[in-house]
């Protein structure tokens, strides 16, 4: 076992110096390479990371959402209307909701004003998600007033922050007493802007909808699974689209290795003629050449990925943002939360790891099993 | 210590340029001695040295090191006794450009993996008799063609091999230094180490440090 590793080291060392020797070649490798991994794993973070954060504003909001329609457009639910759906099995709990869209004319963005169901913030008072604390500058306490739609203007105290868990959840987000709500956008008191209702069992949603849509059939119930897929079926789009474009890449790169490595120059020739004539093994040659092959792709693929890394959750994905992200308008900034998944780097990591150090092996083993005699005429 | 029997050898078998570089090729080669292979140019002296050496195979006949038939072993153990038994310096040196005297000296002990200090006490002792000890760190593509040769030297012996080869050992090198060599070749006898080399360089077919002198002509070994 230490004679393995011994010997290992030995042929790392090689791989090492030989690699340093044809350094030009070599680092412009690197860099192409490690520009290629880059590319592709910033694609994968940041539609991973979307990904996420839909998931995390779906997995607050409730089964069911019931909206009222006149005339084919959303209107505000009246009173008494959620008395008329009555029991209906598998339903836990259904309350009215309020919330609304507010395009604040400093920011030049869209915020959304909600009435947290379970109350909890003061008159006067609001909480603000992230993105707008941290672009109006808002800290607790602090005042900051809006011109409602009337032209009347509010002012209020920020009471919180919220906490930046998952910012697509709550980075818009101005979270406002009922009575503010009501004055601000008047509201008519006992309307609501829709139902949630929430449903234990899975199975059941699909009834429930059924149930609803033939209590009150001017209603529209939306189903939170329906909404998941609709997510899931953009983000595939756009990452089909981006991975189009990159797979174009990927060929390019894969055109590039293949040149690069099997083009083994005469002096690589010579020089693997010359290890086998001296007692090198084919094997050993096939060995110190995977190494060789192993260090310089892992070195590019970590050196990418971690470059993609601080692009996708330090710089906001900057140079791919305007596809992958359609939400730039109501997300003035928004720092993605990161996260990683063990598939999507392994995917990755196979993907261009493994082809290149292949690339690499197949002429160095085709040079490496002629026979040695040939140095002898060099 | 040798023995080579009915060993033929053709290139490019079969086809329109088909070339029998040895043709019948009967010889003992003596433990111990400096044997040399000489003879006009094209005549199969590089040949017959590779196939002697395990660099090559025969196209036919049998080859045995100290008694044991080794025509037929698959390339892994040839390697391998090519690895212990034989150490080789090349007409043209091949040494690893960009390596330094010292690495290229090392490299054929790696695949073994032995203890790294040990191993590089062993080269630079070997570099120092050689008189390079002062040039171990320089890279070997700055060292003169003699230096170059004590380099290829030393690297053939680094594994202790029995038998050393060297095609053309003076080719490249005045009469000093050929003289230089023939006194290298001299100890490698003296400490009992067979020497198998090519040449038509009279100085060294005349050498008393050569015993014997095997004449080669179109493939075939002549009376000398
Ligand atoms: N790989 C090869 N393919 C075809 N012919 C070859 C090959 N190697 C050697 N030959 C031929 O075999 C013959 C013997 O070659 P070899 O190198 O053994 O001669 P040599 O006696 O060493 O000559 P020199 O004194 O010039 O070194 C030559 O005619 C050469 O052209
Ligand atoms: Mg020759």
């Amino acid at each position: 076992m230490t004679r393995w590793i011994a010997r290992q080291r030995y042929l790392i060392d090689y791989a090492l110096a030989s690699a340093a020797r044809r350094r030009t070649r070599n680092i412009g490798l690197l860099l192409v390479y490690a520009l290629l991994v880059f590319v592709l794993a910033s694609v994968m973070l940041f539609s991973l990371a979307l990904r996420h954060e839909a998931t995390a504003v779906l997995r607050h909001s409730p089964e069911v959402i019931l909206q009222r329609m006149v005339a084919g457009r959303h209107d505000l639910i009246p009173p008494g209307y959620a008395e008329r759906i009555g029991r209906i099995r598998g339903v836990q709990k259904q309350a009215g909701r309020l919330w609304g869209y507010y395009y604040d004319p400093v920011m030049k963005a869209n915020f959304t004003f909600m009435v947290p169901p379970d109350g909890g913030i003061e008159r006067r008072s609001i909480a603000v998600g992230p993105a707008l604390a941290r672009e109006r500058g808002l800290d607790e306490n602090t005042g900051i007033s809006f011109r409602a739609y009337s032209g009347k203007l509010f002012a209020f105290t920020v009471g919180a922050v919220l906490p930046q868990d998952s910012e697509l959840v709550s980075a818009d987000l101005v979270l406002m007493h009922e009575d503010d709500f009501r004055a601000f956008f008047e509201y008519p008191a006992g309307h609501w802007t829709d139902i949630a209702l929430s449903v234990a069992n899975p199975q059941e949603v699909r009834n429930v909808a059924a149930k609803l849509a033939a209590a009150l059939p001017d209603s529209r119930p939306i189903l939170r699974e329906e909404v998941l897929r609709t997510y899931a079926s953009i983000f595939d789009w756009r990452e089909g689209i981006v991975l189009t474009v990159l797979s174009g890449a990927l060929l390019a790169f894969a055109i590039l290795a293949w040149e690069k490595a099997s083009g083994l120059s005469a002096d690589e020739k010579r020089e693997i003629g010359i290890l086998k004539a001296i007692g090198w093994e084919t094997s050993d040659v096939l060995k110190m050449k995977a190494w060789e092959g192993t260090l310089l792709s892992l070195s590019a693929f970590l050196a990418g990925y971690v470059a993609a890394w601080l692009h996708v959750f330090h710089f906001d994905a900057g140079l791919f943002a305007p596809v992958l992200k359609g939400w730039a308008v109501l997300y003035p900034r928004f720092d993605l939360t990161p996260a990683v998944d063990g598939l999507t780097l392994a995917t990755l990591f196979f993907f261009t790891v493994f082809p290149y150090t292949a690339a690499v092996l197949v002429p160095v083993w085709r040079a490496a099993i002629t026979d040695p005699d040939a140095v002898m005429r060099a | 210590m040798i023995e080579l029997r009915a060993i033929t050898k053709a290139f490019n078998q079969g086809q329109h340029n088909e070339f029998w570089a040895l043709d019948g090729i009967d010889l003992t080669v003596e433990a111990r001695r400096v044997t040399a292979l000489t003879g006009p140019s094209g005549s199969g002296k590089t040949t017959l040295l590779t196939v002697l050496g395990c660099l090559a195979r025969p196209t036919s006949g049998r080859v045995s090191l100290k008694g044991e038939d080794i025509s037929g072993l698959p390339e892994r153990f040839l390697t391998e006794i090519r690895r212990r038994s034989f150490g080789f310096v090349f007409q043209q040196f091949n040494l690893i450009r960009g390596l330094s005297a010292l690495e290229n000296v090392m490299l054929p002990a790696y695949p073994l993996g032995p203890e790294f200090g040990a191993l590089r006490l062993r080269a630079e002792a070997l570099l120092a008799r050689l008189h390079l000890a002062h040039r171990r760190e320089a890279r070997v593509e700055w060292l003169s063609g003699g230096e170059q040769q004590r380099v290829a030297i030393a690297r053939a012996l680094i594994n202790d091999p029995e038998v050393v080869i060297a095609d053309e050992p003076t080719a490249n090198l005045d009469t000093a230094l050929s003289r230089q060599f023939l006194a290298i070749l001299e100890e490698l006898s003296a400490e009992g180490r067979t020497v198998l080399l090519t040449s038509h360089d009279p100085l060294v077919v005349e050498s008393t440090a050569v015993h014997r002198v095997v004449s080669m002509r179109d493939g075939r070994l002549v009376a000398a």
